[in-house]
């Protein structure tokens, strides 16, 4: 089963540039979670400076440049998994985040698709 | 059991490291079956420890050091194995964690882990088992199944898998296996159980032969998980990114292989939107190591570009189907088998026609090789109704049916013949 963890945070609190340990520290725990067969792909996102926001009403495309201050839940790193279920999922994000130390991680599941009578499951 | 119970968490822990335990332990107490026994008592402890004490940092690390100091009590108290203990003593192994390990991970707390983890799994796909068994021994030791677990997943009753598990595990002890990796000679034999059982395990779920669901996504997942990992512990051999690569792509389409009913769906129908691209892309990205590595025509390599083919075609025309009529050729010279020379008759007939197909379709039919293999019967069927001849296609489709294991693949079969000839 897929889950996409991603950790959520707030740009006004901002965090310090990591660490050479936190580096390494994630370094080792992307390659262990490699080596499980469990990271599937795994990203981090620029500070919403560097974004562009893109609304679409009415027919007119409106474009917005960050950064978006106003914005209090916003993701800074992903990681796609594939774990047996939820459980495991839950104990690679909490790896995830304590090596950053501090902070909220959210683990979703990735692969579930719409059905036709609108519920949501797995295949 | 609620997401936040803790003994869920703390099974999900004990799941996640438990190859790499038993691995460490094997080394330690040189016995699988022991290593094993160890394991399970140190997640006995640890059930009762961390929901009082707090899940330690390092959860493989207390896990480890616990499953050592067991195996030392137990050594204590066994007589007859003084020996042992005294090798353990000797080797001056250190059980205690490393205080280095920085909180989170586990990766640096036992040197060389990758490497055990790579000799467990070549010890439990030693080619003196029966394939069974290793893949129930690899299951349970690798991928860290329960036996229940495995039982579910082979729609086997439970003491079925544990009586071979523990016969594995005893003819292990018996011969003497080394926990090692093999080198040399020894090595492509060896690897290639190894390859072939992780492969066995995903295409158990890729197309069930037992039972009616037609895959067991599941299976699929550990097969995979057991692939990846060990392309990342024995990264300089490109069959085994020929077979994650296969696996990848393979796996891309597990969701458009069913229908809505759970029934198959075959490759040229599926819709090709809801195959996994980013799995897709996984696939090619390991054809591509496998070409870094000059490994192209290795019998699981070649699989895989014939799956790559199919994969970067969005719509079933634009397949570049002589390209996969070479790639079957060459299979059929490394890798010779009737099933690859009756994909290879598929392959030419889409390529060159029907007729074609079907040439070789009736060569293999005459030689007898594939004689009760429902996909030739089914083939036959295809090609047969592609060229107007639908009498004799659903003769060929209700022998398929009658000669298949798999509940929705019989449906569909039987489905198609009474298209073409209606039972009155």
């Amino acid at each position: 089963m897929r889950f996409l963890g991603y950790t959520l945070g707030d740009e006004s609190a901002p965090i310090p540039p990591p660490s050479p340990e936190l580096f390494e520290a994630m370094g080792t725990l992307l390659e262990d979670a490699t080596k499980a067969g469990v990271l599937v792909a795994t990203g981090g996102l620029a500070p919403t400076s560097m974004a562009a926001k893109i609304t679409l009403k009415d027919g007119e495309f409106t474009v917005v440049d960050g950064p978006f201050t106003e914005a209090k839940e916003l993701i800074g790193g992903w990681a796609l998994m594939e774990c047996r279920d939820l459980a495991e999922a839950i104990e690679w994000s909490k790896r995830f985040v304590a090596v950053i130390g501090e902070g909220e991680v959210r683990v979703r599941p990735a692969d579930a698709v719409w059905d036709e009578d609108g519920g949501y499951g797995p295949e | 059991m609620s997401i936040t119970d803790p003994t869920t968490a703390i099974e999900a822990v004990f799941r996640i490291e438990f190859a790499r335990l038993v691995a460490g332990l094997t080394r330690f107490v040189g016995d699988v079956g022991l290593a094993e026994e160890l394991a399970q008592d140190a997640l006995v402890d640890a059930l009762v420890q961390w929901p009082e004490h707090g899940t330690p940092r390092n959860p493989g690390a207390w896990l480890m050091t616990v499953g050592k100091r067991k195996a030392i009590d137990r050594f204590r108290r066994d007589r007859n194995l003084d020996d042992k203990y005294a090798q353990l003593g000797r080797d001056g192994e250190s059980h205690e964690p490393r205080s280095a390990a920085p909180p989170g991970t586990h990766g640096s707390f036992e040197d060389h882990i990758d490497d055990d983890v790579l000799r467990l799994m070549f010890v439990a796909c030693h080619p003196m088992l029966p394939v069974a068994a290793r893949t129930a021994l690899t299951l349970r030791l690798v991928g860290g199944l329960t036996t229940a677990e495995i039982a579910r997943a082979y729609l086997e009753p439970e003491a079925t898998v544990k009586q071979r598990i523990l016969r594995a595990k005893r003819a292990i002890a018996k011969a003497g296996v080394p926990f090692e990796v093999p080198e040399g000679e020894d090595r492509a034999a060896r690897l290639g159980s190894v390859l072939e059982v992780v492969y066995l395990i995903f295409n158990e779920g890729y197309s069930a032969t037992a039972g009616t669901d037609w895959t067991r996504p599941a299976l699929c997942a550990e097969g995979l998980r057991l692939g990846r990992g060990l392309a990342e512990l024995a990264p300089d051999d490109a069959e085994v990114h020929g077979l994650v690569a296969l696996m990848e792509i393979q796996s891309s389409r597990l969701h458009a292989r069913r229908g809505p009913d759970g029934e198959p769906v075959l490759l040229h129908e599926q819709d090709r939107h809801r195959w996994d691209r980013l799995l897709i892309n996984r696939g090619l990205a390991a054809l591509d190591r496998v070409r870094a590595l000059d490994g192209s025509r290795g019998p699981y390599a070649l699989q895989a570009a014939i799956a790559a083919c199919h994969a970067v075609a969005f719509r079933v025309e634009d397949t570049d189907w002589p390209r996969v009529v070479t790639l079957y050729g060459e299979l059929s010279e490394i890798a010779p088998s009737p099933i690859v020379e009756l994909n290879r008759a598929v392959a030419v007939s889409m390529a060159f026609g029907p007729d074609a197909g079907l040439d070789l379709v009736d060569q293999l039919g005459a030689s007898g090789t594939l004689d009760g293999y429902h996909l030739l019967y089914g083939v036959r069927g295809d090609l047969l109704e592609k060229l107007g001849r639908p009498i004799e296609a659903a003769a060929e489709f209700r022998r398929a049916a009658a000669l298949t294991q798999n509940g929705s693949e019989r449906q569909l079969l039987a489905e198609r013949a009474d298209a073409l000839q209606p039972i009155e």
